[in-house]
């Protein structure tokens, strides 16, 4: 799976979770919670999404993996193969 | 008492209106909210359900992370600040307090993951990591307490389908008290949302039912056959009296008396004796006579027994006396569980002003043992003046309740 692919999953995924919140500017570079009003139940929630829709495994030791939009993706994409 | 409480705002939503200038119009024409829905493994069946706008004064995020029973609390809860004038931001809100009564909580969320659990191959894994805040006995007042920043007291009354009531009750008494200034208090109800309890009253053999679904739910009608589950919620605004006219506020009445009591004697089966001593202790608490009472609103669920048993309660009280008519609420909008005595409470406030009296309605003939004096059947009546309202709430496990509101 591509890096724009799984970049999209990530996507999807953060509507549902923050569905008032605007996507489409988002800095991938930059901290989702500095862009996004997510707290730590949103990111659990994130991780419990792979989980059910893509049986992607996160371990508690590698949610800070998941701090900004590139980092998604640089971490996801391999679990993606 | 030793402080004079009123009711300065009242936030509703119901099968048949989401305020209660839509509610008091339903009421009075007799329209039912009553529709066949479609629940889980049993088809369609008669449920009363509201449409309020979820998101008029939430974010979908904590819909999503909350409860129907909160989404419901919470737009009361503001449609009642909204009506009685209060800008929260001028207010202290640690004096603020947000007491609901409830029937059950936890059913909803519980069934659902059940559900889910079936259909992922029992992996609890994918459990929801909201379901204990969900299912915490505390949630819909909680949520209001999140959605408004109040930093009061909160918390449910767990008191079956007489709730409503007795979250009414729970806020006044916190205001006595002197814990809070102001209380949302009231009950609300999600329970057409699950299966299990349209289930449970199927095997009882108390779900109502009728060809035309407008009628299912027909208290102390000769055919009436059950109830029809429905879903609500009532939030009252309340502060003292002396609070409401500094700063003028409107006031729908006050309230004079409250009861409330257990059976003892049966899981489900109301007990005639003991209903009868909970509204004498409310008139005995308001120090009135039964005939000061203009309006009786009955709890009169559509239950073969159970009708029966109340009217033979507030018969010994009430029959024959001229100023006192007896009305009921369940015929236009079904069982409000929780939210019944709140809700249907507030149906009844608006004939401080207008004298009228909403009809208790779908009554094809009223069963001769529910017979009594001056009930309001099928059509409203006029009067010429209405002061006094009682308004019964009960529940299983036989919990009593009942409220008297003068007209201020």
């Amino acid at each position: 799976m591509s890096n724009v692919d799984v970049k999209q999953i990530v996507l999807d995924i953060i509507a549902d979770v923050a569905p008032d919140e605007e996507l489409d500017g988002l800095n991938a570079g930059e901290s989702l919670r500095d862009q996004l009003d997510l707290d730590s139940m949103d990111f659990l929630d994130i991780v419990m999404e792979l989980r059910k829709r893509h049986k992607v495994e996160v371990p508690s030791e590698d949610y800070p993996r998941l701090a900004t939009l590139d980092s998604c993706v640089e971490y996801l994409t391999p679990k993606f193969a | 008492m030793n402080k004079r409480i009123v009711i300065t705002g009242v936030g509703l939503t119901s099968p048949i209106g989401n305020n209660l200038e839509e509610m008091r119009k339903n009421l009075l024409e007799g329209k039912s909210g009553i529709t066949l829905e479609d629940i889980r493994y049993m088809g369609k069946r008669p449920a009363g359900l509201c449409d309020f706008d979820e998101y008029k004064y939430q974010k979908k995020k904590t819909r999503r992370r909350g409860t129907r029973a909160g989404s419901i609390a919470i737009y009361c809860a503001n449609e009642a600040l909204e009506d009685a004038k209060i800008d929260l931001s001028s207010v202290d809100k640690s004096k603020v307090g947000v007491f609901l009564g409830l029937t059950e909580h936890g059913n909803v969320e519980t069934e659902e993951e059940i559900f889910q659990l079936h259909e992922n191959n029992l992996d609890y894994n994918l459990w929801s990591i909201h379901h204990n805040p969900r299912t915490v006995a505390n949630s819909p007042a909680g949520e209001v307490t999140l959605n408004l920043g109040i930093t009061g007291p909160h918390f449910t009354v767990g008191s079956a389908c007489a709730g409503g009531n007795m979250g009414l009750i729970q806020g006044v008494q916190q205001i006595l008290l002197g814990e809070v200034e102001t209380a949302l208090c009231g009950g609300v109800s999600e329970s057409p949302q699950t299966f299990g309890i349209f289930a449970a009253f199927n095997s009882q053999g108390a779900l109502g039912s009728h060809d035309d679904v407008t009628k299912a739910s027909r208290p102390l009608c000769k055919t009436r056959n059950g109830i029809a589950i429905s879903e609500g919620g009532c939030v009252y605004h309340i502060e003292t009296l002396e609070s409401a006219e500094k700063r003028n506020a409107k006031i729908y009445g006050e309230i004079v008396g409250y009861a409330y009591n257990s059976d003892a004697s049966d899981f489900v089966l109301p007990n005639t004796q003991r209903q009868t001593q909970c509204m004498l202790k409310a008139l005995d608490r308001a120090q009135l006579k039964p005939n000061d009472i203009n309006i009786v609103n009955l709890h009169a669920t559509g239950t073969v027994m159970g009708d029966i048993n109340e009217v033979q309660a507030v018969k010994e009280i009430f029959d024959n006396h001229e100023n006192t008519y007896v009305n009921f609420t369940k015929g236009h909008i079904g069982h409000s569980m929780g939210a019944a005595g709140a809700l249907e409470l507030a149906g009844n406030l608006p004939s401080f002003e207008d004298g009228m009296i909403h009809p208790g309605i779908n009554v094809e003939e009223v069963d001769p043992e529910c017979s009594m004096s001056n009930l309001v059947i099928n059509t409203a009546k006029e009067t010429n003046t209405v002061d006094y309202i009682l308004n019964n709430s009960f529940g299983m496990l036989g919990i009593n309740s009942s409220v008297i509101i003068k007209k201020v």
